[in-house]
């Protein structure tokens, strides 16, 4: 092995791998590196894994059943969505859809965690694979040597190994210290404001229509977020709600409303409101999403370094599905794979490690990152969140109201509250096509 | 549901409080001049950021959820932020 393709130079490594982060992508990657024979250290800057992660939708769990096959009876799930509700909010009315399917739930498809629990069975399941856990240490930079990445620095220690896997989450200090990512421009970064509202678990399966472990997840846009990009959410755990809104920085910043105005507002709005009686706040907090799809994945790989999960800016808005915790897994899966073949092959450098990129775009989450690659420019026009769920409350509002004057027929109605409304015929066009392409 | 203001919903949070160094650092001069300031006192959810009488920004650090919102807004050289110390700051119990 030469000095160019080894992380070292006559320093034996502490590690074969380092993984910085116990989510979802870095506990999958480094159980699947241990189960393979490689050494691998998993360091997270909480006090227990999970202490800093928020998830503010479903699990599409199937991929974690590839990884655990036991994931389903043993890992702390909440519940199995098998409603799901797509919402347009507007003041004074609203306009859902309500699907309902027992093929979700068999087998299973989706289900609700909580990440503190999530996250601390996962790397539990690292430690029994025989991944050295190291809780309560933030790493503060990785070591470089000759330009490539040898290890870490946490405070006056120093690790080595021959591979870093950067699974830090969707801040990623450590790819940006490693230079593989700049700063972000804000609109392809949201800020999800969340609530866990406690709740009975009887009054949550009365609330939702659910019986047993069943469970509903609401997307929601509209007036929920003051016309800000973005959009709310609502799911059942199994004896309290998680509920939030996601709100795009760039439309944040030039609106110039406090998030937490926006927040107060949604659970507030006489739609969600019933939902929460008598329901209490039992935890607040924020955690940023990234919306940039295809183009914020960049670089997810340099000498001796990957980038995995919301760290590499895997998460995709499809307009109806959110999903983040499914592609890191495919992510951290395909990095164990891609490590492991340089390991084995000797070569780490980035050539070594193209086997990850390989690998994850070859898996679901590679495609479906290529698939939506125009999700987000599509979700960025502004008519989607204030003007098109008005138009269609004003359309069945003018079928539903029976004010005594003759009846039109339902596309004369909606060409009348079309010509009324601010959407253009163009706009609507142009939008249509541009969801069709895009979505 | 009773509305309750930000403080009575982060006092259900757990937090590790370093009481030895804050996590977050603004520059007033360059904050009140580029208009983070401002921006970073709306966008925070957790209302970390307040505007003071004098036009300076205080930072009530120990509130923070670290979502990272405000450095992804900032202007540069105006807010220094990073993780607090391993083991310190929140502590998600449902997350």
């Amino acid at each position: 092995m030469s000095d160019v393709t080894t992380a070292t130079e006559g320093v034996e490594p502490d590690f074969d791998v380092i993984v910085i982060g116990a989510g979802v992508a870095g506990c999958v990657a480094a159980y699947l590196l241990a189960q393979a024979g490689r050494s691998v250290v998993l360091i997270e800057r909480g006090d227990t894994p999970g202490a800093k992660n928020l998830s503010g939708g479903v699990l599409y769990s199937r991929v974690l059943e590839e990884v655990f096959p036991d994931f389903l009876t043993e890992a702390p799930i909440e519940r199995t969505i098998t409603r799901n509700y797509i919402q347009f909010l507007n003041g004074s009315s609203s306009i859902g859809i309500d699907y309902q399917d027992d093929r979700l739930a068999n087998p299973v498809n989706a289900v609700t965690v909580l990440r503190a629990t999530l996250d601390a069975w996962l790397a539990e399941k690292c430690e029994e694979a025989g991944v050295f856990l190291m809780a309560g240490v933030r790493v503060d930079a990785v070591l470089k040597e000759n330009g490539r990445v040898v290890g870490v620095r946490a405070g006056e220690d120093e690790l080595r190994a021959h591979v870093v896997v950067a699974a830090d989450g969707v801040n990623s200090f450590i790819a940006r210290d490693a230079g593989l990512r700049t700063k972000e421009p804000t609109n392809h970064l949201a800020l999800g404001v969340k609530a866990i509202v406690s709740l009975p678990e009887e009054t949550i399966r009365e609330r939702f229509h659910l019986s047993g472990d069943e469970g509903a997840a609401y997307a929601v846009v509209g007036d929920c977020t003051m016309g800000v990009g973005g959009g709310g959410f609502m799911y059942t755990n199994k004896a309290s709600l998680s509920i939030g809104v996601v709100l795009r920085l760039d439309d944040m910043t030039a609106k110039g409303y406090a998030s937490s105005d926006v927040f107060d507002h949604f659970i507030a709005h006489p739609f969600v409101a019933p939902f929460l009686k008598d329901g209490e706040i039992s935890e607040y907090a924020s955690h940023l999403v990234a919306e940039g799809g295809l183009s914020m994945v960049g670089q997810i790989e340099t000498d001796g370094m990957v980038v995995v999960g919301d760290a590499a800016g895997l998460t995709l808005n499809t307009g109806l599905t959110v999903r983040g915790m499914d592609l890191a897994a495919a992510s951290g899966i395909a990095a164990a794979t891609g490590i492991d073949q340089a390991l084995t092959a000797g070569d780490t450098s980035k050539v070594g490690l193209a086997g990850y990129r390989t690998a994850l775009f070859a898996s679901f989450a590679g495609k479906d990152m290529e698939t939506y690659a125009k999700a987000p420019a599509f979700l960025e026009r502004e008519r989607m969140y204030t003007r098109y769920g008005q138009l269609l409350g004003d359309i069945l509002y003018g079928v539903f109201n029976h004010d005594l004057t003759p009846r039109r027929r339902l596309m004369s109605v909606a060409r009348g509250e079309l010509k009324r409304s601010p959407v253009r015929m163009r706009d609507l066009m142009s939008d249509g096509i541009a969801g069709v392409r895009a979505l | 549901m009773k509305k309750t203001t930000i403080p009575e919903r982060l006092a259900r949070n757990r937090y590790v409080t370093d009481e030895e160094e804050s996590h977050i650092h603004v520059d007033q001069e360059i904050a009140r001049r580029t208009g983070t300031g401002k921006a970073i006192v709306a966008i925070c959810p957790a209302k970390v950021y307040a505007e003071e009488a004098d036009g300076t920004i205080s930072v009530e650090y120990a509130a923070c959820s670290e979502c990272g919102a405000c450095l992804a807004i900032a202007a540069p050289g105006a807010l220094t932020w990073r993780y607090p110390r391993g083991g310190m700051g929140i502590q998600l119990r449902q997350g």
